[in-house]
């Protein structure tokens, strides 16, 4: 869905071989339609829906509750006005969008955040205006998006890291049953939530393990023994689940939870208080994570043998980096960080394992490190946005809504099959991310 | 510094690359080791540089023994190497590709990139080589990209300096600057080993050559010696380094491409608005330095590759049809890489032979073939074309580069062509080789084929051609006639046009 003209970039002349500054090649400009025509027809359904289709209702959006210190009034919008302004608005920017197209190519990424963003509050207004209950508690929703993205975080950490060292973790799945499972048994056996994490990691490591090994030393496709290794954990852990786990879940699968520990003053911050002051161990570790992460990826001496093995390993061995123990260790690194995602099902989320309990989000993760274009504050944002599709289909089953609650459910794997085929537009990802090492 | 190499011996399980070769560099000096494709060049310098571990043999640094277990340790101990291919990562500035493996940090392993910046700046202002410490390598021109290799080696503090095959992406010019920078170098102490098999460029910058043959040292020339004084010692026996070919007999010019153009997916145009024609009993050239569109417009011309424009063979458009199609109205292509595109390693030479007419009599029908007939028809072509196999049966990856390329060209000269294009039809082939294939060339031309051969190699587009196109970004910068200098050819090539300004290469002084 491309086309293409002419503009010549280069000014073509004064050719100067003696420096080597030759003239750029006549650059054409490659138009990439996919974003404007995403833009379109979620325009289109804006107005079907949220404009032509609203209740009359008014939908009312609760920020404070009463025990907060500082109190904000709720924000009531006219659901049919609302609707008419937003599919103004996204008519507006998908114009814009087009145009940008024509000009230079391609949609700026802030372009399509701001059309996202607008297109959820369209969706918000509209699906909360014709609810039962047209009322919905919004700082819940967003403090619940941050906690059900916490494990897609964690799991998206994991690719990154992964596949910046060339090796692409399809494993994340498994990894984080691995941890949600480990988490869970020593947990409850040992009565401290310390050691079921410090399980988690090991189990997501180990797993990891496998795929180093298979992947990095016998050369195996890394795609096939990802897949495989999901299979087994869950098989794994399943069987468990129902033979152990099952006789006897007082004593193997009622793990102690991390509770929140909150933090002074900061916490009282309307909205962002609870979201970000308000967390447990598992919570405030994620931040610091995704941070280190950008910080040792992109700006430390670590993170520069990290991106050359991942780009160009063959290089990267002719400084003397050793390109086999980078990839191992960081494979492993990536399965720990997994690991810990996976307790955060066990030891804050739920009251104890169950079976695959972790229901697709390690691919969901996936799909957050592509939008995330492999950035660790990318694929954070990334795990959000998925985070918060999934939460909304919680809280509108909740406040019964017109929709059908089964498409409520499709509504994060909607989300992203969206973003990833029509709002991402074309991505690099490490060059050697999938092909093995082989010295000669 | 004095670098030795004593009796090094590499065998890869039956195979010797490297039978007990001795050589000496020492600084201030330019050793070149000459050799043809595969007499073992690449493999001593893998084992010098650490890459591999010697069967047999000692590496001397000024007088004492060392012993290199990877690339680190080997330019811990002042080796830098200029490889082939680069290995620098195209996403990467110029300042992180140099600093890379050799990184300078603050408190907590924090990236100090300035001190790296500062180094470029200092070797670039020294030697002239105008690189960017923050350009992104993926945007600079191959030559600039061979500077950036040589600075990642001399940030390293290297005091012997290997060179592989450097010329081999250059335009003349840049050939001429990389020469100057040696010399440079030279002076300045370091010791180079200069590695090619170009017989111009080692003469002119050594002061030392030896000479591999099948993995042996065969012999040491002087700077001095004769061109084919050397050649004969690279091949082995009495080569025919210029060989007049008869005069074309030109017929109707009945293949024409008509304002070609390719595009990327990213949008450059690889191929820009190309025009020309090849008459009959012609040989028309495509020069140019690897990579300014000879390869797409190759591909265009055979249905490979999506093109905007005409392309005609007799009065029909082949533009918008299936390489099938294109092969069946009579044109033979010779691909440039034999390996990945001219042949299917693990089929038989029988196979390979029929690679484009499987599904046509003699050797099939399109729901079977016909072993026998394919065998009868390989046995002949394996004659015809002297391919030294043990079998038409042998997979065909078991053959030297040499009769591989043999197998190729044999498939594709069949009979009736209308047309016959060749890419690189001699890379990597040994010289006795070279001088068959070329005769073939001429031999299909003389029969009345228009034929178009692409070449990164100035002396091969010099022996074969009738006329010679210049590509270079995408355009053709000019055709010419076949016995057009090599300096105006490598003006061309940089992207001047010694015909539309002529004052560009004469002197400012000359007028007065």
């Amino acid at each position: 869905m491309s086309t293409t003209v002419t503009v010549p970039s280069g000014s073509g002349s004064g050719a100067s071989p003696a420096t080597g500054s030759a003239p750029q090649p006549q650059r054409e400009i490659v138009r990439h339609w996919a974003t404007p025509i995403t833009f379109a027809v979620l325009t289109v359904i804006s107005l079907l829906v949220f404009a032509l289709g609203a209740s009359g209702e008014s939908a009312t959006f609760r920020i404070s509750t009463e025990a907060d210190a500082v109190q904000i009034p709720d924000i009531v919008v006219p659901t049919v006005a609302a609707g008419w302004t937003i599919t103004v608005l996204l008519a507006a920017l998908t114009v814009w969008g087009l145009l940008a197209v024509r000009r230079r190519g391609t949609v700026p990424g802030w372009g399509s955040a701001v059309f996202a963003v607008l297109f959820v509050a369209g969706f918000l207004v509209w699906v909360v205006g014709a609810a039962n209950t047209t009322t919905v508690f919004l700082t819940g929703l967003i403090a619940g998006a941050f906690v059900l993205a916490v494990p897609l975080i964690f799991g998206s950490m994991a690719g990154v890291l992964s596949e910046r060292a060339g090796v692409v973790n399809i494993a994340i799945e498994g990894q984080l049953l691995a941890g949600a499972f480990t988490a869970a048994v020593t947990g409850s056996v040992t009565g401290s939530v310390w050691a079921g994490l410090l399980a988690a990691v090991v189990a997501g490591a180990l797993v990891s393990a496998l795929l180093a090994v298979f992947s990095i030393r016998y050369l195996v496709n890394q795609v096939i023994v990802g897949v495989v290794l999901n299979v087994l954990v869950a098989g794994l852990t399943s069987f468990l689940f129902s033979t152990l786990l099952s006789s006897d879940s007082s004593r193997f699968n009622s793990p102690p939870h991390f509770s929140s520990i909150r933090i002074p003053v900061l916490a009282d911050i309307p909205v962002i208080g609870p979201i970000f002051f308000d967390q447990t161990v598992l919570g405030y570790g994620m931040y610091l994570i995704v941070a280190a992460l950008y910080v040792g990826l992109f700006h430390t001496r670590w993170g520069l043998r990290v991106r050359a093995v991942g780009e160009h390993p063959k290089a990267a061995d002719t400084v003397g980096i050793n390109v086999l123990r980078t990839r191992y260790v960081n494979v492993l690194l990536a399965g720990a960080i997994a690991g810990m995602g996976g307790a955060f099902f066990t030891l804050v989320n739920s009251s104890s394992f169950s079976k695959e309990m972790t229901a697709g989000q390690g691919f969901i993760a996936l799909a957050a490190v592509i939008f995330g274009r492999w950035n660790p504050i990318g694929a954070f944002f990334a795990a959000l946005l998925f985070g918060f599709a999934t939460n909304m289909q919680f809280v509108l089953a909740i406040l019964g809504t017109p929709v059908p609650s089964q498409f409520m459910a499709m509504l994060p794997y909607l989300v992203t099959i969206l973003v990833v085929a029509g709002l991402v537009g074309r991505s690099r990802g490490p060059a050697a991310a999938g092909t093995p090492y082989v010295k000669e | 510094m004095k670098l030795e190499l004593r009796g090094i011996t590499k065998k890869f399980g039956a195979f010797t690359a490297n039978d007990s070769i001795d050589l000496t560099v020492e600084s201030g000096q330019v050793h070149s080791l000459l050799g043809e494709n595969g007499a073992g060049k690449s493999t001593l310098m893998n084992v010098l540089f650490g890459l591999y571990e010697p069967t047999a043999g000692e590496i001397l640094v000024d007088g004492t023994p060392v012993r290199f277990s990877g690339p680190g340790e080997a330019m811990a101990a002042g080796i830098g190497m200029v490889h082939q291919h680069f290995m620098l990562i195209p996403v990467f500035t110029v300042a992180e590709n140099v600093a890379l493996g050799d990184e300078h940090t603050r408190a907590g392993g924090i990236l100090d990139l300035e001190t790296t910046r500062r180094r470029i700046r200092e070797i670039s202002d020294r030697f002239g080589f105008h690189v960017d410490p923050d350009a992104l390598v993926e945007d600079l021109p191959v030559g600039v990209q061979q500077r950036v290799e040589i600075i990642k080696a001399l940030v390293r503090d290297a005091r012997v300096l290997i060179l592989v095959e450097p010329t081999a992406v250059l335009t003349p010019q840049e050939t001429d600057e990389l020469l100057d920078i040696i010399r440079q170098l030279r002076d300045s102490g370091t010791a180079v080993v200069f590695i090619s098999h170009k017989l111009r460029e080692v003469k002119a910058i050594s002061t030392q050559i030896t000479v591999l043959r099948r993995g042996r040292v065969v012999g040491t020339a002087d700077p001095g010696a004769d061109q084919s004084e050397l050649a004969a010692l690279m091949v082995g026996r009495d080569v025919v380094l210029n060989r007049e070919k008869s005069a074309p007999t030109l017929g109707e010019e009945t293949f024409t491409v008509s304002n070609l153009t390719v595009l990327s997916p990213a949008g450059v145009r690889l191929v820009d608005d190309v025009s020309f024609g090849i008459r009959q009993g012609e040989v028309l050239a495509v020069a140019g330095v690897q990579g300014n569109g000879q390869t797409e417009l190759a591909e265009a011309i055979m249905g490979l590759h999506k093109a905007q424009g005409s392309i005609r063979l007799d009065g029909e458009e082949l533009l918008g049809r299936t390489t099938r199609q294109v092969i069946r109205a009579g044109v033979g292509y010779v691909p440039e890489d034999r390996s990945t595109d001219g042949l299917v390693g693990p089929f038989t030479v029988a196979e390979n032979l029929v690679l484009n007419r499987y599904d046509r009599p003699p050797a099939g029908n399109g729901l079977q073939l016909d072993p026998k007939a394919i065998r009868r028809l390989a046995e002949k072509r394996v004659q015809e074309f002297d391919i030294r196999t043990q079998g038409v049966d042998l997979p065909v990856g078991t053959l030297s580069g040499g009769n591989q390329q043999k197998v190729v060209m044999a498939r594709e000269l069949v009979d009736d062509l209308k047309l016959f294009i060749a890419s690189q039809p001699t890379r990597g082939v040994d010289v006795g080789s070279i001088e068959f294939l070329h005769e073939r060339i001429i031999r299909e031309r003389d029969s009345g084929t228009p034929v178009m051969i692409i070449s990164t190699e100035l002396d091969e587009v010099l022996d074969l051609a009738d006329r010679i196109a210049v590509m270079y970004h995408g355009r053709i910068i000019g055709i010419v006639p076949g016995d057009t200098s090599r300096d105006d050819l490598g003006l061309m090539m940089a992207g001047i046009d010694p015909a539309a300004s002529p004052q560009d290469t004469t002197p400012k002084g000359a007028t007065a």
